[in-house]
């Protein structure tokens, strides 16, 4: 559990970091709270010679709410996520999906930027992240780009964003209505067996609009469309709620690990879905 | 007399003797992160050792080139087992009378076996060193299941080829370690074939690990002028491995010393000696300067000493009514590579045999057959006496099967069953003399304490609303009542590597009346320093705040066996009230002179002695401690010292009740513990608070076994869980709040009538935590499903039952 011998790099600013990459590509990484990195490091499954520290760079930190748009920079911690009254005023799902993350001392270090960015079909960002169709931002040499959350993951630890880009902050509309994150999970510290993202917005006795996410039920975080369409128009009854489990479950690929086989696995996402759905439909 | 002298109430308090919740003595330095752990330790000039390990199950070492890790700048030597070789260290022997590969001697046995042992000048340069060592492996076939061993043509053991017979008699197979036998097999099988009712299982003990938070480590240092090697280590037994290392090194006994600093939890996982140890030794030896090897956390996990690992099959038999008749147990043992079993010599099996449990069970039979595979070799007690947390989960689950083909309360099952407070001291059928017991006042209490009856009202209740549809979560109560048999024990059968299983303590009382007391045990956690002083105190009458523990510097300690299997109170503790003893006779002798008066006329009263029926005569313990040291008294010795090395007459059997209340999720598997509660009797109760503690660790490290933790293997032999991602180590989230309570029937032969309680609520709680997820799918046919009792496996036991169609 030793690391390779590494250099060790602490820009002030987004420019200092890109210089940092631009310089060695591929020998280089930006460090964020280290809670994944690091890991990978210790166990030499990722060679890392040159390590760049973002903490002292300020303009990745901190909460914005204008209106109903909320902005969160790459290197805000998930301890912060959930001290922010602001942030869970405004979108009360983060608070209660980061709680379930890993254990305290994980979350005052851990970003939401390294959970985002990470690619790990296991961190629980991700999946939430596309459930609010939230828009990460990219700073690279050529500029700033920006892409949705719901096109950034392209199979375990691959995403869109470029080597040589560094992911500056993510940017969502508050959601409304109803909402929950409904994890099942061996012990504390430990990544989903099965975890559903769910937000439904209410209309009289329908359902107006839904969005249902998923994580660690594939490579990649789940969107399902299909269960969203599902929803939406109905009344969020047994039926309804059926149906949208089956088609989010044509859409996940669980793998058999430790936490048990594939069977198990598929059952467990169906229960969970459906209680995502049910609560969040609960508060809607 | 006047009015400041303190009555004897306030002299008892004052010595916070035996029964007093003293505050741990430890905790003031592990609360401020001030402990000194073997990696804390620095020696001038120190060099970092790391491992070369194997990354297949059972494959040839076809070659190892270590000229590319030499060439690294820091490396100060690559050892190998060609290099170990001439010292005749390549292979050692092993507590089982097994030998075990230090480093890869033309083979690999097992995944992460050690292969080459790098040393350099810092633990960075060594890790990066072991990268660079080239090992050309060549895969063979991977044996991970025993029963498959033993029908394989694939020979694990090549430098065992052709014997036939082994360390504890004849061997069947090339696979096939030993048999071992206790009780009548043909009677128990004549019985079990006539009876009325008979119940038959077969349950596997997972393979767990013990898990301290502290891995295994040492420090080694051989001092080349004056030919002394000091070894720092993580040693629950520090002063058989000095013995072992004389014997190994030829380094003359008195020429070694062996220090155990503090010890974060051994659980058993130190016990044993591991190749780090003696390439540490070597490469100190080697190099003329300390060596310091420490591992980490994967290694400890996969490498240093498992626990468990028991195919058991069982059959019992009863009377219509529910008299137990007879017990059979077969045993399929894995041992891994090399076995390595922390257990008592003439003990291959440990006290397995005292798997007829609580019960009053006229004959059985117990057999094992231990068998080599491709895992790593341990088999140590975690957290328990040797092998009785797999005997009494045995019995326990036993009589729940029984109880069902009875068609009977599980709890009035054992009831009628167990030994009655009359029949002590008991023979069981498989050879044991249970010291003292008191089995169903403790089982009434807890059943009413926990409203058994009423738990069983709504258990049913539950039932049916399940079956109507209203709910989805059954309800599980968990019994288990417990015979621990702890505290070896008695030298005429119990001994390591030849060495008595006594144990000692040595007391020095100063001359203004504070003390130390040096003992052979060594403490990992459990409080020594505070409860051997509690001991003294009431034997000698000097306030526990004034006496001094110390255990685990060879140099000045007294010998002793260490600290495993529950022992130290039973047998150092029983040491420690023996020397008190002789302190106490030695100054009965002083008081009587100083009071002018024959040694019988005067009387121990809690700090002091007095003249009989003359009160206000006396002398306290301090005048008589300074008088020792101060004045020429005819026919005494100056001083006031004592030694005192004990060796029991018998083992000790505490014992327990313990009920489990559990819901469970059955669409998801998931787990809800309600409620726990456990009544311990561990004879006279030395420190209630540090008694408290034990038993929230050891129902902590129940649970962790019972519910998911497990050292698991594909099929190519590969760790599946070598990581505490996977390896589960419950937390305060996961841990249900725990309810003690206790009744105390003392030990008769034990000085003070104490028993041990540090493993009592592992061994009591694993079947109590198993018993209650089983119990919930009684009502729906379950008899028996193995453990841990993870999400998918509890998943699967009701999908199973048909408890998922709808
Ligand atoms: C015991 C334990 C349990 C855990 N349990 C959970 C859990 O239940 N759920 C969960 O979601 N997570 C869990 N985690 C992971 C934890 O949340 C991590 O902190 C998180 O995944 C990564 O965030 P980080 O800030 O630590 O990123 P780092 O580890 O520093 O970085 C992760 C990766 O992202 C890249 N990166 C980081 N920031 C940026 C950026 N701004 N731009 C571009 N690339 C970037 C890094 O280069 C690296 O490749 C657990 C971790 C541990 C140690």
């Amino acid at each position: 559990m030793i690391p390779p011998s590494f250099e060790y790099h602490r820009p002030t600013d987004v420019a200092g970091a890109l210089a940092v990459l631009a310089e060695h590509g591929d020998d280089a990484r930006v460090l964020a709270g280290g809670h994944s990195l690091i890991p990978m490091m210790k166990l030499r499954m990722a060679d890392v010679p040159h390590l760049i520290d973002l903490q002292d760079v300020a303009a990745l930190k901190g909460i914005e709410i204008a209106g109903d748009q909320i902005t969160i920079g790459a290197m805000t911690t998930q301890h912060e996520l959930i001290a922010s009254d602001a942030l869970h005023a405004a979108a009360p799902i983060i608070r209660e999906a980061a709680l379930q993350i890993a254990d305290p001392q994980v979350r005052y270090m851990g970003t939401i930027g390294g959970n985002v960015a990470n690619g790990d079909p296991g961190n629980d960002m991700p999946g939430l992240m596309q459930c609010l169709d939230a828009r990460f931002t990219l700073e690279g040499a050529d500029g700033t780009r920006t892409v949705a959350a719901r096109s950034f993951y392209e199979a375990a630890y691959m995403t869109d964003r470029d080597d040589e880009e560094i992911l500056t902050h993510i940017s969502f509309a508050a959601p409304r209505g109803g909402y929950a994150y409904e994890k099942q999970k061996r012990k504390i510290g430990d990544y989903a067996t099965a975890a559903c993202a769910a937000l439904i917005e209410r209309e009289g006795d329908k359902v107006a609009s839904a969005s249902v996410a998923m994580t660690n039920l594939s490579d990649i975080p789940v969107f399902s469309e299909a269960a969203a369409a599902a929803l939406a128009g109905s009344a969020c009854d047994d039926a309804a709620v059926k149906a949208a489990v089956a088609a989010a479950l044509e859409d996940i690929d669980p793998t058999e690990d430790n936490r048990g086989p594939v069977e198990f696995k598929m059952h467990v996402a169906g229960i969970i879905i459906s209680r995502a759905i049910q609560r969040a439909w609960s508060r809607a | 007399m006047n009015d400041l002298t303190p009555d004897r109430d306030e002299r008892v308090a004052n010595l916070k003797g035996l029964g007093c919740s003293r505050k741990r003595v430890e905790d003031a330095r592990f609360t401020q992160g001030k402990g000194n752990y073997i990696d804390d330790i620095s020696l001038p000039g120190m060099l970092h050792g790391d491992f070369v390990r194997s990354p297949y199950a059972h494959a040839r070492v076809k070659s190892i080139n270590t000229d590319a890790a030499m060439a690294l700048d820091g490396v100060v030597a690559v050892l190998t087992a060609k290099d170990l070789e001439p010292l005749s260290l390549h292979w050692m022997p092993t507590l089982a009378g097994d030998k075990q590969m230090v480093l890869a001697d033309g083979k690999v046995l097992f995944q992460g076996q050690e292969v080459a042992f790098v040393v350099a000048r810092d633990r960075y340069i060594a890790a990066d060193a072991v990268e660079l060592v080239e090992v050309e492996y060549e895969e063979l076939p991977v044996l991970v299941d025993p029963f498959e061993a033993l029908k394989s043509d694939v020979v694990l053991r090549e430098d065992l080829d052709g014997q036939t017979e082994g360390a504890h008699g004849p061997r069947k197979h090339h696979n096939h370690i030993f048999t071992w036998e206790v009780g009548d097999e043909a009677g128990t099988n004549a019985v079990i074939g006539d009876a009325d009712v008979v119940a038959e299982e077969t349950m596997y003990y997972h393979r767990t690990h013990p898990c301290p938070l502290e891995p295994c480590g040492c420090l080694a240092s051989m001092d080349k002028v004056n030919g002394k090697l000091t070894l720092y280590g993580t040693f629950q037994a520090p002063h058989v491995v000095r013995t072992v290392a004389s014997l190994l090194s030829g380094i003359e006994e008195h020429n070694i010393r062996v220090v155990s600093p503090d010890i974060g939890g051994g659980f058993g996982n130190k016990v044993g000696v591991y190749p780090g140890y003696v390439c540490s030794i070597v490469a100190s030896i080697v190099t003329g300067v300390p060596v310091k090897w420490v591992e980490d956390r994967m290694e400890n996990l996969m490498t240093t000493a498992f626990a468990r690992d028991y195919w058991m099959k069982g059959r019992i038999s009863a009377t219509r009514d529910g008299k137990i008749t007879g017990l059979h147990c077969h045993v399929t043992a894995d041992h891994g590579a090399f076995d390595a079993c922390a257990d008592p010599t003439k003990f291959p099996a440990g006290f397995m045999n005292i798997c007829t449990g609580s019960y009053d069970i006229p004959i059985a039979y117990l057999g094992v057959d231990g068998v080599y595979t491709n895992k790593a070799p341990g088999g140590v007690s975690y957290r328990c006496s040797f092998r009785v947390t797999e005997a009494v989960y045995f019995i326990e689950r036993m009589i729940e099967v029984l109880a069902i083909e009875l068609n009977m309360d599980a709890a009035e099952l054992r009831r009628i069953n167990f030994i009655g407070k009359e029949q002590f001291p008991y023979q069981s059928a498989l050879g044991w003399e249970y010291d003292s017991g008191d089995y169903h006042t403790a089982w009434d209490k807890a059943l009413a304490a926990v409203d058994y009856d009423g738990l069983r009202k709504e258990q049913a209740e539950r039932v049916e609303a399940f079956k109507r549809g209203e709910t989805r979560t059954l309800m599980g109560i968990g019994l288990s009542f417990f015979t621990e048999i702890v505290g070896a024990g008695p030298v005429k059968n119990c001994d390591i590597l030849g060495m008595g299983m006594f144990d000692s303590c040595e007391i020095r009382i100063h001359p203004t009346g504070s003390a130390i007391a040096r003992l052979g045990t060594i403490s990992q956690g459990q409080g020594h320093a505070t409860t051997f002083a509690q001991i003294l105190a009431s034997e000698i009458g000097i306030p526990a705040d004034s006496i001094t523990i110390e255990e685990g510097d060879t140099d000045t300690a007294p010998y002793g066996l260490g600290t495993y299997g529950s022992r130290s109170t039973p047998v150092a503790g029983a040491a420690t009230a023996m020397a008190g003893r002789k302190i106490r006779a030695k100054a009965q002798m002083i008081a009587a002179y100083l009071l002018e008066v024959h040694d019988d006329d005067v009387e121990f009263d809690v700090d002091r002695f007095v003249v009989k029926g003359a009160p206000e005569r006396f002398k306290t313990m301090s005048e008589i401690a300074y008088a020792a040291y101060n004045q020429a008294i005819p026919g005494v010795e100056p001083g006031l010292e004592a030694v005192s090395y004990y060796d029991p007459p018998n083992m000790t059997y505490p014992f327990g009740a313990y009920v489990c209340v559990m819901d469970i999720d059955v669409d998801t598997g998931v787990t809800d513990i309600r409620r726990f509660y456990a009544l311990d009797d561990c004879g006279t109760r030395i420190n209630p608070m540090v008694i408290e503690g034990q038993i929230h660790g050891g129902l902590t490290e129940a649970l962790a076994v019972a519910m998911g933790q497990e050292i698991a293997y594909d099929d190519m032999g590969n760790v599946k869980t070598g990581t505490l991602m996977d390896f589960f180590l419950p937390t305060a989230w996961e841990v249900p709040n725990y309810e003690t309570d206790h009744t105390v029937t003392p030990s008769p032969h034990h000085p003070i009538g104490a028993k041990g309680v540090g493993e009592s609520p592992h061994v009591g709680g694993v079947p109590c935590f198993s018993n209650a997820v089983q119990d919930a799918f009684r009502p729906f046919g379950l008899r028996h499903t193995n453990m841990p009792h993870d999400h998918w496996r509890i998943w699967k036991t009701a999908n199973g039952l048909g408890l998922h169609d709808t």
